[in-house]
């Protein structure tokens, strides 16, 4: 066993490796480098804590350890990459239930120990339960969101403000007695399990409550602060425990995920506020300002193949419908096709665009897009006006002109890629629906747009397959 | 005096992690996401400090068993978020010069 001090020097280099490690995943080039150094962090801080103390029943340990490995290898290879969203969501609640069960074993060793715990560990163990437990059931509700599993709209009910606001008073004041009856009494020590039970059977519904009423198209935003909550989580774990690396790292976890979230909400030039409460995207409150009136022009494949062979500069804007129809690689083929044809391809990723911040990236690189043809919206949208052909691939609202012309618009304000400043404007959508949001789109009406319809997939592969022809 | 030495360091961890991820080109943002998601997952050393102390003296199985589980939970999270984020930036490649 090592000593306090060796066990602390070991925390200090994970702590170093984890920020070195955050600090090169934020750069392209050297970002699977950070991930690989910021993993040996874990690896040293997870020596450090077997190192701690002497394991008279390591059988224990193993088990836990390697029931985590093999779910975790499991589901990391498995999965594709179009279900990466859902699969992170899934990995935040499982970090979230951990800083909760942490907690409540401390609890339960206290309690029947009748040890003493002071006033810091004793909040700590509250923070760290009650936002664990709400992070758990709410990653769970955004993973059955982005899975499919539930329906995408928002789930509202008369009322639910007021449910939400007792809920919350109701674990705010069980957390209160379990800080009190410790205090109160002749020490330190806890006198009710009851009020813990309590504490985590509300902040589990409370999770689910907070979930349910924020719509699928907002789901990005919901993951990275549920991401950012498994982080503070860890902080109040480390709190109870008194450990730097929990506290640190937590921390860095929590801060960066706050940064995130506003990074998303800016790009939709919404408040975190109106994302958490507003029910976006239910369709009840869409007060329509100007009936859609026009006519929609659908075109074939084959029409379509004729203006993107004439097309000198084209630019592809991917929305969470390529996703769904896993069309990355086609559309992958398809501009080198173009390229090939002497024509100049962009991708214009809108920040919101599908189900987690940078989606869109994540599955263009899957299909060997290069980064550096990938172009941020702020990038492309003065340049759009050059475009002979934009091709929207399954988005929606991220191009939805009512942003900029429809006061009445629930989405008036948020910044859009202005496809149809395009000279043409091709839209791949399966049907007339709406959006994930439930919002009407102009776009669909406009003299340049051509609608394309059916599987986005089956369309790009026909277009490659005129090209090749 | 240790909890105010705590939140000393808790604080200063804010400030950089504010520092650190301030510029990030939307590209990362979910490798980003899913690492520092995986980083989340130290509670495993939380998890492992209260099992191996529970195992090692005469606590109650409760405890034990909800040891083994937070240690269960938190290394799925971090096995899992770390495989994951290494698949997805193994995708991000500079594209090779046009011949």
């Amino acid at each position: 066993m090592l000593s306090l001090d060796s066990i602390n020097l070991l925390y200090v280099l994970a702590s170093i490796l984890f920020i070195l490690g955050l600090k090169k995943l934020s750069r392209p080039d050297s970002a699977r480098k950070g991930n690989l150094i910021s993993a040996i962090g874990m690896l040293v801080a997870i020596v450090a804590a077997l190192l701690t103390m002497e394991i008279l029943n390591p059988q224990w340990i193993l088990v836990g350890l390697g029931i985590g490995t093999v779910v975790g290898v499991l589901a990391a290879f498995r999965v594709k990459m179009t279900s990466m969203p859902e699969l992170v969501a899934l990995f935040n609640g499982f970090g979230g239930i951990a800083s909760l069960l942490v907690g409540w074993a401390e609890f339960t060793g206290v309690h029947e120990t009748a040890e003493k715990l002071s006033l810091v560990p004793l909040i700590a163990l509250v923070c760290a339960v009650l936002i664990g437990a709400v992070t758990f059931t709410g990653s769970l509700v955004a993973w059955c969101k982005l899975a499919g599993i539930v329906g995408g709209k928002p789930f509202l009910f008369p009322g639910q403000k007021i449910v939400n606001s007792l809920l919350l008073v109701g674990m705010i004041g069980a957390g209160c007695w379990i800080v009190l009856t410790a205090i109160s009494s002749s020490g330190f020590y806890f006198s009710s399990s009851e009020a813990l039970y309590l504490l985590i059977g509300l902040s589990l519904v409370f999770g689910v409550m907070v979930v349910v009423s924020i719509g699928g198209a907002d789901m990005p935003v919901v993951i990275s602060l549920l991401n950012s909550y498994s982080g503070i989580a860890a902080c109040a774990a480390g709190f109870i425990i008194s450990n730097n690396v929990l506290i640190v790292s937590g921390a860095l976890v929590g801060a960066s995920g706050i940064i995130l979230t506003s990074t998303m909400c800016k790009a939709m030039n919404r408040s975190l506020s109106n994302v958490l409460f507003s029910g976006f995207g239910s369709g009840t409150k869409s007060s329509r300002s100007k009936e859609l009136t026009g006519e929609i022009k659908s075109i074939s494949s084959e029409d379509a193949f004729l203006i993107l062979e004439a097309a000198q500069n084209v630019i592809f804007v991917p929305g969470y419908g390529m996703a769904v129809a896993q069309a990355q690689h086609a559309v992958k083929e398809l501009s080198d096709l173009l390229e090939k044809n002497g024509a100049e391809v962009n991708f214009a990723i809108h920040p919101v665009a599908g189900r987690m911040p940078g989606h869109m990236n994540v599955l263009l690189a899957e299909a060997n897009v290069s980064y550096e043809q990938l172009r941020e919206m702020d990038d492309i949208n003065p340049v759009i006006e050059n475009a002979d052909v934009a091709v929207v691939i399954g988005a929606n609202d991220v191009v939805n002109p009512a942003a900029i012309e429809d006061e009445g618009s629930p989405i008036y304000g948020m910044p859009v890629i202005n496809v149809n400043k395009a000279r043409t404007c091709f839209v791949l959508k399966r049907s007339m629906n709406a959006g994930f949001a439930g919002i009407d789109n102009p776009l669909f009406f406009k003299g340049n747009t051509r609608m394309l319809f059916g599987d986005a997939k089956e369309t790009i592969s026909s277009l490659v397959t005129e090209f090749k022809s | 005096m240790e909890a105010i030495l705590l939140v000393f360091i808790l604080v200063l961890s804010i400030f950089l992690g504010f520092e650190l991820i301030s510029k990030v080109p939307a590209t990362l943002h979910t490798p980003l996401m899913s690492g520092s998601n995986a980083i989340s997952g130290i509670t495993v050393v939380g998890a492992l400090l209260t099992t191996i102390a529970a195992t090692n003296s005469s606590d109650s199985e409760m405890k034990i068993i909800l040891g083994v589980l937070a240690v269960a939970f938190a290394t799925t999270n971090v096995v899992g978020g770390y495989l994951v984020t290494d698949r997805m930036l193994r995708m991000f490649k500079k594209k090779e010069p046009r011949k």
